[in-house]
């Protein structure tokens, strides 16, 4: 893998676009295409940025830190988690300043409905790398909440699953550095694209703009 | 695909526009003229020499509403566009191309082979639909070289010889324009074109168009991070905007040409809806000018399939899906650039 220096490092939250699509994902970051529905994603974006400050909140044995940047040079990937929260437990480990030994466990809200596919599963997890990474630990666990219904779902972070995060941020990683947009593989997905104007999924159908400009220039001569 | 939203057009000469709130208040001399949501605005063209603050022409590129000034009389001053889109690998491959000549005749040929084709089309219809009243012989033969021409535009690999041959097509065509004028002939006739001034009324209304088409190919061109003033078949030059130029050479006739044609065969447009200058110029007078944007607006709603794309929008997205079509090509997801082919 190329090193790249850190502030070039891929946002977790781009993985939700990359699972998506990937061109979708090209569309947004590499072109930063986004036509007239530059205000729903810049939403989304917003969203995925809107984070406060960094804030730790202490409950008893759980010790929760809003906001917590994260990175990891593995992945080549950095972010930002909504929440970790810290349970204490003699199988964690110290943390500067706190007293005891802590679990961490990521915690991601999303708003709306679990997807029908993983890119959720996928950002939590690239969280939980990024954390075992920074604090030397392993983290088995993670929660998806999602606002409807109001509900957690745990995750657990299989070798799988990590493999999928890792082989999704190196071909991320790739294409970004080559600047490369992927073709349009158009499915029943495109009609939930809010880029789909910009992308023209159906350019898929049509036929070579060669035999397209042939075709009229037979009818030119006859 | 996408729709098209609303087109403020701010005739009075001496409005001034600014911002408040998420609306664009229009002032007099007497208070305020009115005001319009952004929201639901696509662009703004402002005939008026008093302008606009910077706050709302901030506000109007961030949205990506495109903002023109023409002069009261319809040519065409400047447009906002805001901090650049940040899509540089586009622009460097346009740029690329541009200082490429083998490429950008590959793009050129593209755009003379529209325009010729188009061109002749728009002939072949007024045979088709007015056989009886026109000279079809004339019309015919210069179709017919507008036809062999677009078949040698599409081979053609040098620059120079494109523009000549779209020359000399250009000539052809103009040639029996007038053969399209079927009313009101004693007041409406083209001899040749005239631009700066317009001496006739149809020069005039063929600026006024030309020029509103070619605000809305720059804004189409930036809206989707291509660079409007680096064309391929016309060459760098300060202050031109010449890949807008470039878009629009496929749509002139289809465009503007029949409209205009249109305009004055169904007597929309009236011969007391000009005025002539002391220097000659002929120009639309403020009922005309509203008259041909009413009409102009109305048409951009039309629907139509598009030729390639094959699919249903509204005629006034088409510069749209041309600048993004030609932005496909350049970043490799098309062969070619598959111009607006209109029959
Ligand atoms: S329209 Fe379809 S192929 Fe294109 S970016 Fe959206 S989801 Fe991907």
């Amino acid at each position: 893998m190329i090193p790249l220096p850190e502030e070039e490092y891929r946002q977790l939250s781009e993985l939700q676009h990359f699972a998506f699509c990937r061109r979708q994902w090209a569309l947004i970051h590499v072109e930063q295409q986004w036509g007239e529905n530059l205000r729903t994603i810049e939403g989304e974006i917003l969203h995925e940025r809107a984070h406060d400050e960094q804030k730790t909140e202490h409950r008893g044995d759980l010790l929760i830190v809003h906001g917590l940047r994260v990175v990891s040079h593995q992945l080549q990937a950095t972010g930002v988690c909504d929440i970790v929260e810290f349970r204490r437990s003699p199988d964690g480990v110290s943390l500067y300043g706190q007293e005891g030994l802590w679990k961490p466990r990521p915690v991601e809200y999303k708003r709306g409905r679990p997807k029908t596919h993983d890119a959720d599963e996928l950002q939590l997890c690239g969280q939980a790398v990024c954390l075992e990474e920074m604090l030397c630990c392993e983290i088995t666990e993670g929660d998806l909440f999602y606002g409807e219904p109001h509900r957690r779902t745990a995750v657990s972070f299989t070798p799988q699953l990590r493999a999928r995060v890792a082989d999704l941020l190196r071909e991320m990683n790739s294409l970004f550095q080559k600047g490369y947009t992927p073709k349009a593989t158009p499915g029943k997905f495109c009609s939930a694209c809010s880029l789909k104007d910009v992308c023209l999924p159906q350019l898929k159908r049509a036929p070579t703009v060669t035999d397209y400009l042939a075709s009229h220039a037979r009818e030119e001569k006859s | 695909m996408k729709r098209l939203l609303n087109t403020l057009f701010v005739l009075s000469e001496d409005s001034y526009l600014a911002l408040e709130n998420e609306n664009i208040v229009i002032w007099g001399e007497e208070g305020k003229r009115g005001q319009f949501p952004l929201l639901g605005l696509e662009s703004v063209f402002s005939f008026s020499y008093k302008g606009a603050s910077p706050a709302l022409l901030g506000a109007c590129t961030k949205r990506g509403i495109g903002f023109t000034f023409l002069t009261p009389n319809g040519r065409f001053l400047a447009r906002a566009c805001g901090a650049a889109q940040g899509n540089v690998l586009l622009r460097k491959t346009q740029y690329r191309i541009s200082d490429d000549p083998n490429q950008s005749c590959f793009a050129a040929r593209c755009f003379i082979f529209g325009k010729l084709y188009n061109s002749r089309w728009c002939l072949e219809r007024t045979v088709r639909d007015h056989g009886l009243r026109v000279n079809v012989e004339a019309l015919k033969r210069s179709a017919s070289f507008l036809s062999a021409t677009a078949a040698e535009a599409l081979k053609e690999t040098n620059l120079d010889t494109l523009r000549g041959w779209e020359g000399q097509a250009a000539t052809e065509y103009f040639r029996v324009f007038n053969e399209m004028i079927l009313n009101q002939k004693k007041d409406f006739f083209f001899t040749v074109r005239s631009r700066r001034p317009p001496l006739d009324c149809v020069n005039a209304m063929l600026s006024f168009g030309y020029s509103l088409l070619a605000s809305d190919c720059a804004a189409a061109l930036e809206s989707v991070g291509l660079d409007s003033y680096v064309g391929f078949l016309h060459r760098d030059r300060p202050g031109r905007e010449s890949l807008a130029l470039d878009l629009m050479e496929e749509l002139r006739s289809v465009f503007v040409d029949r409209f205009v044609i249109t305009l004055i065969n169904t007597k929309q447009i009236l011969p007391k809806q000009f005025d002539k200058m002391e220097d000659g110029a002929v120009l639309l007078n403020d009922v005309g000018r509203k008259t041909f944007l009413n009409v102009w607006q109305t048409r951009k709603r039309e629907q139509i399939t598009h030729p390639y794309l094959q699919e249903k929008m509204q005629w006034g997205l088409v510069p749209y899906v041309q600048a993004l079509l030609l932005a496909r090509w350049l970043r490799g997801d098309l062969d070619a650039y598959p111009p607006f082919l209109w029959k």
